[in-house]
């Protein structure tokens, strides 16, 4: 066997490995006991899920303020490999921009804050980048992504997103089961902004790298080019500026004290204390 | 809540100590193999080794994107230039005859090269590359000129250098880069652009193109060329004129 080969057949034991330590029947058991155990003591959110939900929202607002502050040097987008001033945009922003040479029909010019924020946008990155994988790893080795984020057996379907909508419009309260576990609709949402937005919006910033696309042409070539990834870069940030909206207003609907306490103290919001 | 034990509290106090000792570790091996940026400290500091570290890694020898000619950029944009200031215009009047070149430093044979020089002394290469800049707005051009890594051989570059500073005539703009990028063949002391001469409003008659790097760094009207071991003894320290501006000193992000 060549070391090639070798390497190769570590890597397939090591995947098949997490794949057994996954779904053998002790861990699940383990895991089930330890959740059940969890549930009965009162918690709602265990530590690692709530430190790396507060290391992500702080890493969220740093990326959001520079990143509108770096758009206002050049608050116009392209699509395909280059953009310039002189060359037609695909859209722009109405907003006066920092350098008096970006045509935006307004006579002010804005301060110029891209030094500090570019230096806070990479840093904020990597604390992203950081969180995202003790997150993940914590995600499938503890089962967090199988029991709480994946939907629930015989909720993978349309039928059940639509009932959780109907009650949501009807304004329903929740039932009993909803008040511990996430339902089909929130799991779906949290699906979408843990495996596809936040790899997309990581994926199209590297895309921006003139360095890193150099040595890995195809992450930008298959968005299009360099300008295509900025402009995805912007609207994967409004869809996460959407989900962050609704993330809050479910939160303040649904009751904004026991919520924060859920994920500040990992205390069940419904468990009532004393006799 | 369950009180600490006793083994979790020593456990966690291994582990901290190991943490400690192997950042320190980490620290000492990542100076020696060159992967802490000038502008280290600070509170964007850490992030910014990050970046320059993980980049020297993954992509030290490989190349900035190439373009086929047919998309090279029908308008491309100047940006606007700084004044280039009296000693600029003496020799734009002269047709840039009296341009000079000057390459010192931690090299063996000092020079000082004109354009005349730079064009028939040396292999001539062209690259189609994008200059992106850090606001958002790129655009593609041929460049024309003479890999930076023949005009350092020239000179006789020591073994010691670690880092070639560069200098603008406007005496307001310098920038430096590592080895990596001053000997990487892309690397260009450029005088062509689109089948012609450098315009002055794209840095002619002499500009050094960095093309894994964005645009900040190809610094125009370039004058001298220092090789060093050491970016301290240039300006406040940090390596460019950028982090004295609050800007990253490496720009290959």
């Amino acid at each position: 066997m060549g070391p090639a080969e070798a390497k190769c057949w570590s890597s397939l034991c090591f995947a098949r490995a997490i794949l057994a330590r996954m779904s053998s029947p002790a861990t699940v058991q383990n895991r089930e006991r330890t959740a059940a155990a969890r549930a009965s003591a009162g918690q709602r959110h265990p530590l690692t899920v709530r430190v790396t939900h507060w290391l992500t929202a702080i890493a969220f607002v740093a990326l959001l303020v520079t990143g509108c502050e770096i758009i206002v040097s050049h608050p116009r987008f392209y699509w395909g490999e280059t953009g310039t001033d002189q060359m037609h945009p695909l859209f722009i922003i109405p907003i006066p921009a920092s350098r008096d040479l970006v045509p935006t029909g307004y006579h002010t010019v804005m301060p110029d804050e891209n030094g500090w924020s570019r230096y806070l946008h990479f840093e904020a990155a990597w604390l992203l980048v950081f969180t995202a994988l003790a997150y993940g790893l914590y995600g499938v080795f503890t089962g967090h992504f199988l029991r709480n984020i994946i939907p629930e057996r015989g909720q993978r379907n349309w039928r059940a997103l639509r009932k959780v909508m109907g009650r949501y419009l009807h304004r329903a309260p929740p039932d009993a089961a909803e008040a511990e576990r996430y339902n089909a609709l929130q799991r779906t949402a949290y699906i979408v902004v843990i495996f596809v937005v936040f790899p997309l919006i990581i994926w199209t910033g590297l895309a921006m790298s003139p360095s890193f696309t150099g040595a890995f042409p195809m992450s930008v070539v298959l968005l299009g080019g360099r300008q295509s990834a900025r402009t995805l870069h912007f609207f994967l940030t409004g869809a996460l500026v959407l989900f962050l909206g609704v993330h809050v207003t479910m939160i303040a609907l649904a009751g904004f004290r026991s919520r924060m306490r859920a994920m500040i103290t990992g205390r069940a919001a419904t468990r009532r204390e004393g006799p | 809540m369950s009180p600490l034990s006793r083994r979790k509290l020593i456990t966690a106090g291994i582990v901290a100590g190991a943490g400690i000792a192997g950042l320190d570790e980490a620290a000492r091996l990542a100076g020696r193999y060159g992967l802490i940026p000038p502008d280290n400290g600070g509170i964007y500091g850490p992030g910014e080794t990050l970046t320059y570290a993980t980049q020297r890694l993954l992509t030290l020898h490989s190349g900035a994107r190439t373009f086929p000619r047919s998309m090279i950029s029908k308008t491309p944009f100047a940006n606007e230039a700084i004044p280039r200031g009296k000693a600029f215009e003496r020799s734009q009047a002269q047709g840039f005859a009296d341009w000079r070149l000057d390459v010192n430093g931690m090299v063996d044979r000092p020079l000082s090269l004109s354009l005349a020089d730079l064009r028939s002394n040396f292999p001539v290469s062209s690259q189609i590359t994008e200059v992106a800049c850090e606001e958002g707005w790129s655009y593609i051009a041929e460049w024309i000129g003479t890999p930076l890594h023949h005009v350092l051989s020239a000179a006789g570059l020591q073994p010691k250098a670690r880092y070639v500073v560069y200098y603008s005539i406007d005496h307001v703009m310098w920038e430096s880069v590592d080895m990596g990028d001053a000997l990487h063949p892309q690397t260009l002391v450029t005088w062509g652009m689109n089948d012609g001469d450098l315009p002055v409003g794209f840095g002619g008659p002499l500009r050094l193109r960095v093309p894994r790097q964005l645009g900040y760094k190809s610094v125009k009207y370039i004058i001298r060329l220092t090789a060093t071991d050491d970016l301290k003894k240039f300006g406040k320290g940090l390596g460019s004129i950028d982090p004295e501006y609050g800007y990253a000193w490496y720009a290959g992000i």
